[in-house]
């Protein structure tokens, strides 16, 4: 489907039918220039008014130091901004983690919630949470605030490690066992999950229930810094999964046959997913269906080449989070809402609408 | 050149191919013809590298077992019998999936138009810009064809052989594109390169291959040029029915036979 009008920035040379690359390539540098914009109103708007003018006055127009008064500058460098970035790469490791898995299923509805990472990685959280005082102290007090984003990691890893040691027999995996095994899996770690909850006290209890809801408050430059350090190399990752994932659509035995060592891809696959998702879920807690609507939004538009999915993933993921989150801030303000609840409210609906939409065309 | 020796295939305790030996030259169309449930489809799997096999598999000399999925892949290309689509690519996109070994063997500025013009080899011109899952299913099997021929276009590189296996290539084809596509099958070997092929049509597989391997109950019951293998005996021991080779049908009843087809 290309249209000349929209063969982008190398558009000068036409392309063959059917080679969707130029439209791809402009969305791409859409969505970048949208993120730029979405991430600036996010800095400057919010509870306090700290304006966006004398913002932007401070930062490129080398405007006198009082353009930002102290009471500004500490809302915008140490709240806002830790927030606006810990909203990108949230969403963005989300959305990738999502198509990456979904190129993996060859299933547009698969998702790392699916498979039994989200479950397992939110294990680990609410165990620290609950039995971090007690049981688990000697290794709250040793780890201090990384405690709970290593504890989600192992419990993302562990769970993706069980479930590949499960379905995968003679060095092949096979995905209705996989996606089998996550159910079951997930089952056991809600279980578990809920069991810590049995026990928790009433504090631990509100605790609890805003991290499962998901929110993006209180980032801090540390948190921060903990989860990039995982977050970061899976997404920078990822991308070079993209020529053998497209592969991977025409079949395992196919994507063989074309060269790509199957086996390798799915195990990299694997790993980069749940360590991206097990680190958001703990500085984050559960925001759901962002893997799911964002890559799917995109193949509408740029077709399923991840070469370009899995970036435009990114950059569209982290700018949807960026707006949840703004609206989740201001719509009850002073109050915030949980933008767990926000994505959920888009994201459950959307989800159907792919599933009366699909129903019939391709089997799930 | 393709060469299996004493080649088995057991899938849990049951074996499906035992002791199979046969040869594919470069030049040539090789046919494999038999039943249902003979091990053909098995025969190319192991021959794929999709299974592990007892016995020694080789192309080029290469032991195929040992080959790494990059290797394999510049020496020969594999069409399957079906292929479904998770996602919305267009046609353009699925045959330029071919390329992605980049050893397609066209210079480095040309492959950018290989898919068109591998789209018009399998009489898809002007396709390019269709969905994949919008076609039908014969259309869909000339696509993968034309994806197939991209990943091995020059039928010899760097010297060595190059090789096309089909499984089925022409099971959901009208007449005229089964002629088109045992064509192409016939140019790739013409041009240096070798074709294996699994057939169920005993004309066309007479009227195409070089030689003709027949598979009966996971064993190879008979190989060689059609005019040596194709007779009354042994199409009744291995597809058990009483058929005569070269009978025209009694009382005028019609019949049309690929051979009949008017020189191009």
């Amino acid at each position: 489907m290309a249209n000349p009008s929209l063969a982008g920035p190398a558009g000068m040379i036409a392309r063959p039918a059917g080679d969707r690359s130029g439209r791809a390539l402009l969305t791409l540098a859409v969505l970048a220039a949208g993120l730029v914009v979405v991430a600036l109103f996010s800095l400057t708007s919010g509870a306090s008014d700290a304006s966006a003018l004398g913002v932007l006055r401070h930062w490129f127009a080398g405007a006198p130091a009082d353009a930002l008064s102290a009471r500004d500058r500490l809302i915008i460098y140490d709240i806002r901004l830790p927030r606006v970035v810990m909203g990108m790469l949230v969403g963005a490791a989300l959305a990738v983690s999502g198509a990456v898995m979904q190129g993996l299923f060859r299933n547009p509805l698969a998702d790392p919630g699916l498979v039994g990472v989200s479950a397992g990685a939110g294990l680990g959280a609410v165990s620290v949470i609950v039995l971090g005082t007690t049981s688990l102290a000697p290794l709250t007090a040793l780890l201090g605030p990384a405690a709970l984003p290593l504890a989600a990691f192992s419990g993302g890893l562990a769970a993706t490690l069980i479930l590949y040691r499960v379905a995968t027999r003679q060095g092949r995996t096979s995905v209705a066992t996989m996606l089998l095994a996550g159910i079951a899996l997930a089952a056991l770690a809600m279980a578990l999950t809920g069991l810590l909850v049995f026990i928790a006290d009433d504090r631990q209890l509100r605790d609890l229930t805003f991290w499962q809801l998901g929110s993006l408050a209180g980032a801090t430059w540390q948190k921060l810094a903990a989860a990039a350090v995982v977050i970061l190399p899976a997404l920078a990752a990822m991308p070079f999964l993209a020529r053998g994932l497209n592969a991977l659509a025409l079949g395992e035995a196919t994507a063989a046959h074309l060269g790509v060592p199957v086996q390798r891809l799915k195990y990299a696959a694997i790993v980069n997913v749940s360590a991206a998702v097990g680190a958001t879920v703990a500085i984050s807690g559960g925001i759901g269906f962002v893997g799911i609507v964002v890559p799917h939004v995109l193949r509408l538009v740029v077709g399923p080449d991840n070469r370009y999915l899995l970036p435009g993933s990114a950059l569209l993921g982290a700018a949807l989070l960026l707006l949840a989150d703004a609206f989740a801030r201001t719509v009850v303000a002073p109050a915030e809402l949980p933008i767990g609840i926000v994505t959920a409210a888009i994201g459950g609906p959307f989800f159907l609408w792919i599933l009366l939409r699909r129903r019939g065309i391709i089997d799930l | 050149m393709i060469e299996l020796r004493d080649v088995s295939v057991a899938i849990g305790a049951r074996r499906i191919l035992s002791g199979v030996n046969l040869q594919a030259r470069p030049g040539e169309v090789a046919a494999i013809v038999g039943p249902n449930g003979s091990g053909k489809s098995t025969l190319l799997k192991a021959l794929s590298g999709d299974l592990a096999y007892g016995g020694r598999i080789a192309i080029n000399g290469g032991d195929v077992a040992a080959m790494k999925p990059a290797e394999a892949a510049g020496l020969r290309a594999v069409l399957p019998q079906a292929a479904t689509l998770a996602f919305p690519f267009t046609v353009h996109e699925v045959v330029k999936l071919g390329l992605a070994s980049g050893r397609s063997g066209v210079p480095a500025g040309e492959a950018g138009r290989l898919p068109e013009r591998a789209l018009a080899r399998v009489d898809l011109a002007g396709y390019a810009g269709r969905f994949y899952q919008e076609l039908s299913g014969g259309e869909q099997q000339r696509v993968q064809l034309a994806r197939v021929l991209c990943q091995v276009w020059a039928p010899v590189l760097d010297g060595r052989p190059r090789y096309l296996l089909l499984d089925e290539p022409v099971s959901s084809l009208d007449i005229r594109h089964q002629l088109m596509v045992m064509d192409v099958a016939r140019h790739f070997a013409a041009g240096g390169g070798g074709v294996v092929a699994i057939l169920h049509d005993l004309n066309l597989a007479a009227m195409y291959a070089d030689r003709i391997h027949v598979m009966h109950n996971g064993r190879l019951a008979a190989a060689g040029t059609p005019g040596e293998v194709l007779d009354d005996g042994l199409i009744e021991t291995v597809f058990g029915c009483r058929l005569k080779v070269g009978a025209v049908p009694a009382g005028g009843t019609p019949f049309v036979l690929p051979q009949s087809i008017a020189s191009r």
